[in-house]
Formats: structure tokens, C-alpha cells, sequence
């Protein structure tokens, strides 16, 4: 009778591995950042202020901040934009803005086949432009705005869907990544606790 | 003598003349899309064997999305830069996590996955060898009986069955 | 009142079947007669119901009634009337519909040709199928009713998906869940047998061509699939080892190696236990095919929108049904007698290593598709595994299991001669290895695992025409049945399949280039020549069509016109190849994006593939299915048919 068990049993495992997919908020879709416990990587990056300074992740030092990543084109973006607004009015941790791809994300522009340097000024521009209109529009929650205008600083973060946000310590750690819109249960649940750890050490 | 050679005077300018017409009508070859055949051909290789984050069901190669057409590039900027295989994936890897590759890396977690269809192989065989063993020892005591029906009976009320049944057609 | 009219049915047959699942079960355990009986009426009952509930849901789609809110996500004004029906099925809800709509009509099959069946068995095989059904009809009527009404009505349809906007939606999913579903049959048959303690010669007689019909189905729909992402999808792939088609193909693999089983079942009485199990392994896989593409466990391009609820019920359907099996089965299997004796070497051990084979094939696709689920469930990390895995482990497990095909035919049964099989194949074997060493240069280079394939082909084949020989020759035995040329005619079919895999993975060639009118490109021999680029208008689209000539060696064969289109009703645009397709080869065209607006050229990205050999596949599937027909139309097993004249 036991080896005629092997079957059942065999299939019973199956079927727990079967029944943990299944839980809630469980995503096969989602791509863990392998970027977690490692420093943030280095930029250096234009603000949407043309007039600010350029932007490095090295000047955070010594802070918690929340990086996240934007772009006026992106839909889920406004979802979570009212819940980003209400955490810069309590001042519980200061939210820095990546702005992806404003320009060629959108879709409509083509980049240019060899860039130049004017065709990446007038790039820069309309994605400035581009930008502060939906701030002003929508509302402003960051400290700062950096403008990655091609992309590559959002590969080297391991974006792959707009919006997304990063808890890096004082450190220059990543510790945490949210994918998909910022809510509030998530905020509550996870990154405000987070944050408060790590102002603590 | 004339009439069995191969090409006549009329023959040579009909070739000539035909010749004419495949190169007039001969247009341009195409360009190839890519600017350079052998870096694109590598970052194919690599990029088919690697998954598009955004639609995850195409490969990295095969995908339209933007995100796909950035990283293909990156890859071909890394090619060009001298960077072996191993470190393109490495880079990707180091970014997206061991998710972007459609070929799993071997290491502990998943020695089971790609060692698991030969030892399912393996595993099988035995079992296969010590069932027709055992089996044949057991035939060889008669020990059928024990097991349940007797198997020429079995047979026996079997073929009677069927033969009951054909009789009915 | 019409979608009203098709829920009541469904309702009307969830009660028939809770009848059909009980009392002809109940009635073979008591011996009683008159409930045995009520099997076969309930079974047309049910089919009548369902039938009636999927004419109502097709009606409301050819009538584009937008107030059904399945057809205002499936369908619109402006799709063609054809696609209006093929909808049907385009989603989750009405695809489980034509689900129920086959499995009750198996049942329909099974109840109208057994009449010369024991009226126990029929009874029993009834009864299980109509639990199933209980089953599948509950599914739907809690989670997934295709009749749920919106209100107020949309003014139109969201559209079908363009993808599945295509011949292919109006043919794959029917065969593929006929071959499914009909594994269903199998699995009757083999419950009741353990429910009976009757597992005998008889028992494998009445279910092989059960089980072969089901196979041919489901082979053609496995290749259908295939086909139709081959032409469809605009990037010559035939296969991507997404997991919902292993969550085909692992039935598939199983039910090939039950169909073999179940000839050493009926003619040698053994194996019986592993029979059965392969029976309730070949309808779990189906059923666990089902869960993957409806629960969102698994990414996957072809997926269901899914809902969680969804999942939580196949899952603890699927627990039951196959969980009660295999305990069943624990329970029965020690009892059951061993069977007729065969020596290690005779054609009994052959087909049980077949099976093994084929066996662990399944096993390690199901490995493969589950195991970035079991790593995340063990937090161990998040992994992909895609084809180059699958490539790499499949092609070991294949090479014996095509070996094999060669070897079986010619054992004797009982016991075979090593020396004697060695002397009757040596020759095919040379032929074999002599193709595999000279065929590819011939064809351009020589590489080894395209040698290797091609040895194995040309292995089958000439094993196959061996056997076949000797048959004829050896006439002591009458005319050879139609089981034998069907069983020959498949494994043929294997050596195309496996010619037309080898070549195309070892010669295809493409070239994506940016072509302006005029320009030329040559691949594999052909020359591909751009005239121009129109626009055309279709029926709920808008299409940016290429006009190429494809010639050879200077002579113009035909015009290729592969399309781009925009559907009006979403935003993807949709690629159509062009397609020139030969018996040798295939030339594949498809249009990318315009590339010429800056210079003024008109030029376009164009992708042209040269594919040899790559319908020996399809060919291959077709041959197989063919083979299946041959076999199941064997004398043997037309009692059935007459039963119905009777």
C-alpha cells in the first residue's frame, strides 16, 4: 500500500505549492530589486529647476529619503501622487523626485539617431517644460526633481515600470523598493515604519 | 560540326542581353537595419536568452517595448566597449535580479531544477529494473494468486466478456 | 431573455449532472438496473441543456447584445461575423462554456456507442463523468457565468483582442479542448475500472480508442497552437515554452504514453496499475492546465484576466477530483493481478521504457513551469525558466525515447532477441547513420546536433518501413490491422516532425533590414524586392500593407504582402506576415516600423526569415493525428459504431 501512497503524496505537496500561489497580493509579475542592501547607484543629474545645481545621490548622506521615480506621461503616476502629496505636508521623510524618460517615454518623440549636443539641450528643455507643467498642475511633493532624460540612470536603478520608489538610508543604501503607485496602506504598513528604523541608527 | 556548338553567336548575345536585364532590374540591395552585423548578431544572442521586464512573456530580443530597445541598446554600447558575455549578463543581473534570465543560473537553489529531470530519469530506471525483477520472481513463484485474480483466469473471464460483447454486435 | 434562457439551462444542468454523478454510481454498487439506466438519459439531458445554454450565448454575440457584459468585453459591432461566433470563446467565461460543451458531449459519446458495454461500466464511466461536470458546471455558475448582464448596456463592444482575431481562434480551442476534455474519458474509464476492481483486458480494450480520439484532438490542437503563433505573431517562433503550452503539451506527453500502455494493458494483461495512473495523471495535467491559464499563478502571455476566487475553486476542485483518484487508486492497486509474463528484453519492457521516457519529458516540463513558483514559495528568490532550458534538457530525454520508436515495432512480444532485432534493423541503421553523416552537408554544414537529428529521423522512418516489410513479407499473420498502420503512419509522422525541428533550428537565416521601393534583399537563395507600401481598410481596422516580389534565380514566384495593422477599437497595432509557404521551405516576411521619414525615402524596417523544412512540423503533427484516425477506425473497436446502428 505505501508505494501505491507515493502518487497522493507527491500530489498533495503539488497542490500546497499550487495553493501558496494563490495567496492574496501574491504577484508572479513582480521582479524583486536585487538592488536592496547595496549603496544607491551614483548620478549626477539636471533638476527640472534649471536654475538648481545638478543632483547626486551623494549629497543625501546622512539623511532617509525616499527616491521616486515620475514621469508626466505615466498614468499610475497620478494615483499615487495625492498620497505622496499628504507625506510632504508631515515632513516625515523627504521625497526626491526621478523623472524618467519625459521625453521619449512618451511614445510620440523619436530620438534623434546620432544626439548632439543642441539636440540634447532642446531634449532637456521640452522635457523641463513638460515636467513643471505637471507639477504646477498636480501639485509638487519633492524636495527636487533630477531629470534622467535618457533613461540610464533608471537602468542602473532597475526601473522597469513607472512608478517607483526607493527608502535609502543614511547610508546611501537602498533598503526597500516599492513597485507600482505608492497607497496609503503601503506607506503605513511598510515604508513609514521603515523610515523611522532608520532614522533611529 | 557548327550545329553542335554550345553557343551561337545568337545565343552569346541573348545571354548578354539577359544579363543587361537582371542588372537593370537588379535594384539596390537593402541595408541591413543594424549598423554593425556582428555586434547586433551577438547582442541577439544574448538579449534572446534574457526576459523583457516589462511584457515577461518575450524575450529581451524579441520585445517592442521601450524599456527593451533601451537595454538591447545598452548591450550593444557594452559590446562595443569590449565587454565579454559574462559581464553583460552580469550587469543585467546586478539590475533585475536572476528574473532576467530566461536560462537560470546553476547554483544551490536550482541544482534540483536542472539536474531534476535526469534524476527523475535515473530514479526511474531503477525502479523500473527492480519492478521487472521483482515482478519476474514473483510470477516465477506463482505467487499471482496471493495478488488478487489470477491472471489466466483474469484473461479467461476477460475474453469471455469481449466475446459476449461481440456477440451482441 | 436569451441570456436568461441560457443561465436557466445551465442551472437546469447542474442538476442533471448532481443526477448523473449519484444515481447510475450508486445503482452499479447495488446491482440496481433501472438506476443504472438513468445514466445514459441524464447524459443526453445534460447535453441538450448545455448546448442550449452555449446557442444562447453565440446568439447574443452574433446579435451583439452589449447588455451581456461578456459579449460587451468580447465582441463589437463592427467584428465580422465569423470572429462574432469564434468570440465565444475568446475569454474566460465562454471559453469554460465550450469546455462544459465538449465534456458534455463526450459524455453524449460515451452514453450513445457503448450499448454493447456491460451496463456497470457504462453506469460507472457516466456517473464519474458526470461528477466532473457537477463540477465544472458549479465553476461556472458560481465564479464565471458568461451570462451576467450589464446594465445599463453598452453602446458597443470593447473589441476582441486583434491577436485572437483570426482563423486560428475559430479552430485551435475547440480541438484543443476536445483533446483535453476527452482525456476525461480516459479517466472515467479508469476510475471505474478501480471502482469495480475490474482492471482487465476488456476494461483497456474499451477505453484505447476513447483515449486515441482524445490524442488525435488534442495532437491537432497542440499543432494548430502552434501553427497559428508561428503566422500570427510575426516573429517566426513555433513554439515558447510558455506555460500554457506545456500546460498542453504535458497531457499531450502523458497521453501518448497511456495510449501505449494501454496496448500492453489489453494484450498482455500487465502494467495495469501504471496504466490507470497514467489515465488519472493525463486528466490531472488537463485539469492543472486549466488552473495555470485561469489563476494568475504563473506570467504568461496567452493568461486568462484572472481573479483569485477563480483559482481558489479549480484548486480545491482539482484536490478533489484528483486526490480522491489517486487514493482510489492507492487503495485498489495492490489487489491488482500482475499480468502475462515477459522477458527482460521483449516488446513489454520496450514500451515501458517508452513510457518512462515519456514520463519523465512530462515531469520535467511540469518541473520547469512550476519551479519559479516553488523558489518564491520557499523564498529562495525569483527566477525565469524559458527555453533555453527546456531546449536543453528535453533534447537527452528524446534522443532514446526516438530510438525507441525504432526498436518497438520490430520486438516480439513476450521475448525478444537482441541478436535477432540487431539483425533485422542493421540495415535501417546504416541508412540511418549514413544520413545523418552525409544529409547535412548536402544541405550546407555539418554540425553535430543537426547530424543527430537527422539520424534519428531517418531511424524512425527506416525502422518503420523495415517493420512494415517484414510484415508483408511474413503474410502467416493475414493483413496487417489497421492498428498497424496507424501506429506506423504516427511514428512516421514523429521522423517529419523531427526533420522538420532539426532543419529549421540548424538552417534558418534572417536578415532585418531597412528597405526603400526598389530595394532588394537576398536570404537563403531568394530574392526579396520592395514595390511599394499601401494603405488598406479592413472591416474594423486599418492596415499599412507592403507590396514585395519574391523571385528566384531571377524568375518571379508570387508577391508577398505582409500587413501592419491598427485596429480601431485598441491602440496595439498588430503584425501580419506574408508568407510563401513550400515543402522545403518557407519564406517569411514580415513589415516592421517606417524608418525613412527623416530622409524622405519611405523606407521601412523589414524582416525576412528563410525557414527549410519548418512545415515538416505541422506536417509531422498532422501525420501523427492521421495515424490516431487509422487506429482508432480499426475493426476491433467498431463494435461501438455498430452499437448506434443497432
Amino acid at each position: 500500500m505505501k508505494r501505491f501512497m507515493i502518487p497522493l503524496f507527491l500530489f498533495v505537496v503539488l497542490l500546497g505549492f499550487l495553493a501558496w500561489g494563490l495567496k492574496p497580493g501574491y504577484d508572479p509579475h513582480e521582479v524583486p530589486s536585487p538592488l536592496i542592501g547595496k549603496p544607491a547607484p551614483a548620478f549626477l543629474l539636471k533638476q527640472v529647476d534649471s536654475n538648481a545645481a545638478d543632483f547626486s545621490p551623494e549629497q543625501m548622506k546622512g539623511k532617509v529619503w525616499l527616491l521616486n521615480v515620475w514621469s508626466s506621461w505615466c498614468v499610475s503616476c497620478r494615483e499615487e501622487h495625492p498620497v505622496l502629496l499628504s507625506l510632504s505636508k508631515t515632513g516625515a521623510v523627504p521625497i526626491y523626485g526621478l523623472n524618467y524618460k519625459e521625453v521619449r517615454g512618451d511614445g510620440g518623440f523619436k530620438e534623434p539617431d546620432v544626439e548632439t549636443p543642441e539636440s540634447n539641450a532642446a531634449e532637456l528643455a521640452l522635457g523641463r517644460r513638460r515636467a513643471e507643467a505637471w507639477l504646477s498642475q498636480h501639485g509638487n511633493p519633492y524636495v527636487l526633481t533630477a531629470m534622467d532624460i535618457t533613461g540610464r540612470v533608471g537602468i542602473d536603478y532597475g526601473v522597469y515600470g513607472v512608478p517607483e520608489t526607493y527608502v535609502i538610508d543614511k547610508a546611501g543604501i537602498i533598503r526597500y523598493k516599492r513597485i507600482g503607485p505608492v497607497t496609503q496602506e503601503s506607506l503605513e504598513k511598510k515604508i513609514l515604519p521603515l523610515v523611522k528604523e532608520l532614522e533611529k541608527s | 560540326m557548327n550545329k553542335a556548338s554550345p553557343f551561337g553567336i545568337r545565343q552569346i548575345l541573348a545571354l548578354f542581353l539577359l544579363l543587361l536585364i537582371a542588372t537593370l532590374s537588379l535594384a539596390k540591395e537593402a541595408a541591413p537595419l543594424a549598423e554593425d552585423e556582428v555586434v547586433e548578431k551577438r547582442m541577439v544572442a544574448i538579449s534572446d536568452e534574457m526576459r523583457c521586464l516589462v511584457c515577461q512573456n518575450e524575450s529581451l530580443s524579441g520585445s517592442h517595448a521601450e524599456l527593451a530597445q533601451d537595454l538591447r541598446r545598452e548591450i550593444r554600447t557594452m559590446i562595443k566597449e569590449g565587454k565579454s558575455d559574462s559581464e553583460i549578463k552580469a550587469f543585467m543581473v546586478n539590475r533585475y535580479g536572476d528574473f532576467v534570465l530566461y536560462r537560470p543560473p546553476m547554483k544551490a537553489t536550482t541544482y534540483l531544477l536542472w539536474f531534476g529531470p535526469f534524476l527523475f530519469l535515473a530514479a526511474a530506471i531503477l525502479v523500473l529494473v527492480n519492478y521487472l525483477r521483482r515482478r519476474g520472481a514473483r510470477l516465477d513463484q506463482g505467487a499471482e494468486g496471493v495478488e488478487g485474480a489470477l491472471s489466466a483466469q483474469e484473461q479467461q473471464r476477460a475474453d469471455a466478456l469481449l466475446k459476449q460483447v461481440e456477440a451482441k454486435r | 431573455m436569451i441570456p436568461e434562457l441560457g443561465l436557466f439551462a445551465l442551472v437546469l444542468a447542474l442538476a442533471v449532472a448532481a443526477v448523473l454523478g449519484v444515481l447510475p454510481l450508486v445503482g452499479a454498487h447495488r446491482g440496481d438496473s433501472s438506476w443504472m439506466a438513468i445514466g445514459r438519459s441524464a447524459a443526453q439531458a445534460q447535453w441538450l441543456l448545455i448546448a442550449t445554454a452555449f446557442g444562447c450565448l453565440t446568439y447574443a454575440f452574433v446579435t451583439n447584445d452589449f447588455s451581456v457584459l461578456y459579449v460587451a468585453e468580447h465582441s463589437n459591432s463592427q467584428l465580422p461575423t465569423v470572429y462574432r461566433v469564434a468570440a465565444v470563446w475568446g475569454g474566460h467565461e465562454g471559453s469554460l462554456l465550450l469546455w462544459m460543451l465538449m465534456l458534455s458531449s463526450w459524455t453524449l459519446a460515451v452514453s450513445l456507442l457503448s450499448r454493447a458495454l456491460p451496463e456497470a461500466m457504462v453506469a460507472r464511466v457516466l456517473g464519474v463523468l458526470g461528477l466532473v461536470s457537477f463540477g465544472f458546471l458549479l465553476f461556472i455558475l458560481m465564479t464565471s457565468s458568461p451570462f451576467e448582464r450589464l446594465l445599463p448596456a453598452a453602446a458597443d463592444g470593447r473589441d476582441l483582442n486583434p491577436l485572437l482575431q483570426d482563423p486560428g481562434l475559430v479552430i485551435h480551442p475547440p480541438m484543443l479542448y476536445m483533446g483535453y476534455v476527452g482525456f476525461s474519458v480516459a479517466f472515467a474509464f479508469a476510475i471505474a475500472a478501480l471502482l469495480s476492481g475490474q482492471l482487465d483486458a476488456a476494461w483497456a480494450r474499451w477505453s484505447r480508442p476513447w483515449t486515441t480520439t482524445a490524442w488525435i484532438f488534442l495532437t491537432l490542437g497542440v499543432g494548430l497552437g502552434s501553427g497559428w503563433a508561428y503566422y500570427e505573431l510575426g516573429w517566426g517562433g513555433w513554439w515558447f515554452w510558455d506555460p500554457v503550452e506545456n500546460a498542453s503539451f504535458m497531457p499531450w506527453l502523458l497521453g501518448t504514453a497511456l495510449m501505449h500502455s494501454l496496448a500492453v494493458t489489453e494484450k498482455r494483461g500487465a502494467f495495469k496499475n501504471w496504466t490507470v495512473l497514467l489515465a488519472i495523471g493525463a486528466f490531472s495535467l488537463s485539469l492543472l492546465g486549466t488552473f495555470l491559464v485561469r489563476s494568475g499563478v504563473l506570467t504568461s502571455v496567452h493568461a486568462f484576466a484572472t481573479d483569485p476566487r477563480r483559482g481558489i475553486f479549480i484548486l480545491t476542485f482539482l484536490g478533489v477530483v484528483i486526490g480522491s483518484s489517486l487514493f482510489l487508486f492507492a487503495w485498489r492497486a495492490p489487489k491488482v493481478g500482475l499480468g502475462g509474463r515477459f522477458a527482460l528484453m521483449s516488446r513489454e519492457t520496450l514500451l515501458l521504457m517508452n513510457n518512462v521516457l515519456l514520463a519523465v519529458a512530462a515531469g520535467s516540463v511540469l518541473l520547469g513551469t512550476l519551479y519559479p513558483l516553488i523558489i518564491d514559495a520557499l523564498a529562495l528568490g525569483k527566477i525565469s525558466v524559458g527555453p533555453p532550458y527546456f531546449e536543453t534538457v528535453f533534447v537527452p530525454l528524446m534522443v532514446p525515447l526516438l530510438f525507441l520508436i525504432g526498436l518497438g515495432p520490430s520486438a516480439r512480444w513476450k521475448e525478444a532477441s537482441v541478436i535477432d532485432l540487431a539483425r533485422r534493423l542493421r540495415v535501417a541503421a546504416g541508412v540511418a547513420l549514413a544520413a545523418g553523416i552525409i544529409l547535412p552537408f548536402a544541405l550546407g554544414s555539418w554540425k553535430p546536433l543537426i547530424g543527430l537529428g537527422v539520424l534519428l529521423a531517418v531511424w524512425v522512418a527506416a525502422a518503420t518501413v523495415t517493420d512494415i516489410r517484414n510484415r508483408l513479407k511474413n503474410s502467416a499473420g493475414g493483413k496487417p490491422p489497421r492498428a498497424f498502420w496507424g501506429m506506423h503512419l504516427a511514428h512516421i509522422g514523429v521522423a517529419v516532425f523531427v526533420i522538420g525541428v532539426t532543419l529549421v533550428k540548424g538552417y534558418e537565416s534572417e536578415k532585418d533590414v531597412r528597405m526603400a521601393p526598389g530595394d532588394t534583399v537576398l536570404v537563403g537563395g531568394y530574392s526579396v524586392r520592395l514595390v511599394g507600401i499601401t494603405n488598406r481598410t479592413g472591416p474594423n481596422y486599418s492596415a499599412v500593407v507592403g507590396e514585395l516580389e519574391l523571385s528566384k534565380d531571377g524568375r518571379l514566384l508570387r508577391s508577398l504582402n505582409p500587413e501592419k495593422r491598427k485596429y480601431f477599437s485598441s491602440e496595439m497595432p498588430m503584425t501580419e506576415a506574408a508568407i510563401d509557404t513550400g515543402f522545403f521551405r518557407d519564406v517569411y516576411v514580415s513589415l516592421g516600423e517606417p524608418v525613412g521619414e527623416k530622409d524622405g525615402s519611405g523606407a521601412w524596417s523589414v524582416r525576412v526569415h528563410h525557414k527549410p523544412f519548418v512545415d515538416w512540423i505541422w506536417g509531422g503533427c498532422l501525420l501523427m493525428a492521421l495515424g490516431g484516425l487509422i487506429a482508432v477506425t480499426d475493426r476491433r473497436y467498431r463494435l461501438k459504431v455498430k452499437g448506434v446502428a443497432a
